[in-house]
């Protein structure tokens, strides 16, 4: 316990920090430099116009089928990472265990693959 | 009394000065390099074009960055009156305050490291994976078509790369058998692993382009459809925020490169010739090098489309990285080189 906090404390105390400069940061700007909103200059950009409709409508559904594709590969690396650090202890079991695992997410990613969910035309 | 304070000093106070003198020491130099980094691109960039570039304020033009961080000090912060506000602010902070963070891991020489924790490359995975909340958060918050088409095609990919920077860490840790940044230097004595990594290098090094959202994958502030995308609401410090965390992404990719493929603050070959110059002028040197090849791809390539983006991030460079993890666990397996 007391070499973890050791060894963590200067992050929670980095972190602080890190968040104190940027909040300090945009707060000083505020106050120093002059505020002179009005209701033509905080609308939306939208190349001069008179911004129509709400940015939030629909958008392709690639972007949430990449978002999804993401998790499942990522959730892989998170796997492989304590298996790559003790594979010099786990032997020839381990090393065919995760080859399997990696196999049958390969089938997968071949599925997907064929199926055209990497297309972007 | 007396011997209470000494002691209160001795055991909490005078750790936490010094932890803070180092935090100081990390920020500080970290700012002063992205100030110059921004030159640095603008020179080099201009070399390249048969350009001058910067030469006006100061000699040769180098108080330019810092005229530059004033005039954003002193510009006027909008809020556009259709964004979330409060999420709209926190986006920038949170880049800024991300790509700070992450350099507490960052081995500068042998046990000169803010944090030496034992899972230091999963932190920098961590950390640099929540990097796309503040993108999707400013293009979301802004409310603003280009704003969030520009937030949209950033996330998509970022985390498109990040899944073959995953498996090239993997690969990385199978060859060192730690998580520790230092000890992936120090696996580096004997040779640097470029050499038998070299793909993994190119990759890793691609990805960091395109992780960075840097040119020649610069589609999400593609000035000429998007206006520069994610950020273009935003003005003064809040953009100033957004584009140091950037810059210092980039020095953060350069470190990450070195660490895990150029020996870190190690001299080249193991040189005794060489040893004589400190650890951290040939990490500071070598970062220096990744980063020319950042300015030098910008100022060379065209920018990519995004199908072919997504097609060599999906296609191209995950199948390889996988096939090379595979390979590089088998012959570490079969040749018993698997450290213990």
């Amino acid at each position: 316990m007391d070499a973890l906090l050791h060894e963590y404390f200067p992050i929670l105390i980095f972190l602080g920090i890190a968040v104190a400069i940027s909040v300090i940061a945009v707060a000083a700007s505020w106050i120093v430099a002059s505020q002179h909103p009005d209701r033509e200059k905080d609308s939306p950009y939208e190349c001069g116009f008179e911004a129509f409709g709400d940015a939030r409508g629909k958008f392709d559904v690639r972007f949430y089928l990449v978002s999804i594709l993401f998790i499942i590969f990522d959730l892989e690396v998170a796997f492989l990472f304590p298996w790559a650090v003790s594979l010099g202890k786990i032997g020839l079991f381990g090393f065919w265990s995760m080859m399997l695992f990696l196999g049958v997410l390969t089938i997968g990613f071949i599925y997907e693959w064929r199926k055209g969910a990497l297309e972007w035309e | 009394m007396a011997s209470l304070f000494l002691e209160l000093w001795q055991a909490y106070l005078w750790p936490l000065i010094l932890i803070i003198l180092k935090i100081v020491a990390i920020v500080v130099p970290l700012l002063v390099a992205v100030a110059y980094l921004t030159y640095a691109e603008r020179k080099v960039i201009a070399a390249m074009q048969m350009r001058k570039g910067p030469n006006v304020v100061g000699p040769f033009g180098l108080l330019q960055p810092i005229a530059d961080g004033f005039k954003l000090f002193l510009k006027e912060t909008i809020l556009p009156t259709a964004s979330n506000k409060v999420v709209y602010l926190i986006a920038p902070m949170l880049t800024f305050f991300l790509a700070l963070v992450a350099w507490a891991v960052i081995p500068f020489d042998e046990g000169i490291v803010l944090a030496d924790i034992n899972v230091g490359v999963l932190y920098l995975f961590a950390i640099s994976s929540l990097g796309v909340y503040g993108i999707i958060m400013a293009g979301w918050a802004s409310n603003s078509k280009y704003a969030f088409l520009g937030g949209l095609r950033s996330a998509a990919q970022m985390v498109s790369y990040e899944v073959s920077i995953g498996f090239v860490l993997i690969s990385i840790l199978l060859t060192v058998g730690s998580l520790n940044l230092s000890d992936v230097v120090m696996a580096q004595k004997k040779m640097w692993f470029i050499l038998p990594h070299l793909p993994l290098f190119f990759i890793f090094l691609i990805s960091g382009l395109a992780e960075t959202n840097r040119s020649p994958f610069d589609l999400p502030e593609a000035e000429a459809e998007l206006v520069a995308g994610y950020n273009v609401e935003y003005s003064a410090m809040p953009f100033a925020l957004f584009f140091l965390g950037e810059y210092a992404n980039m020095i953060l990719m350069s470190a990450m490169t070195s660490i895990l493929f150029l020996g870190g603050w190690l001299p080249p070959f193991n040189l005794a010739m060489l040893a004589w110059i400190p650890g951290p002028i040939w990490f500071a040197l070598k970062i220096a090098f990744v980063l020319f090849i950042f300015l030098w791809v910008r100022a060379t390539f065209p920018r990519y489309r995004y199908d072919q983006l997504m097609r060599l991030g999906w296609k191209v460079f995950l199948p390889f990285s996988l096939a090379w993890l595979v390979i590089t666990a088998g012959v570490l397996q079969f040749t018993g080189l698997v450290p213990k």
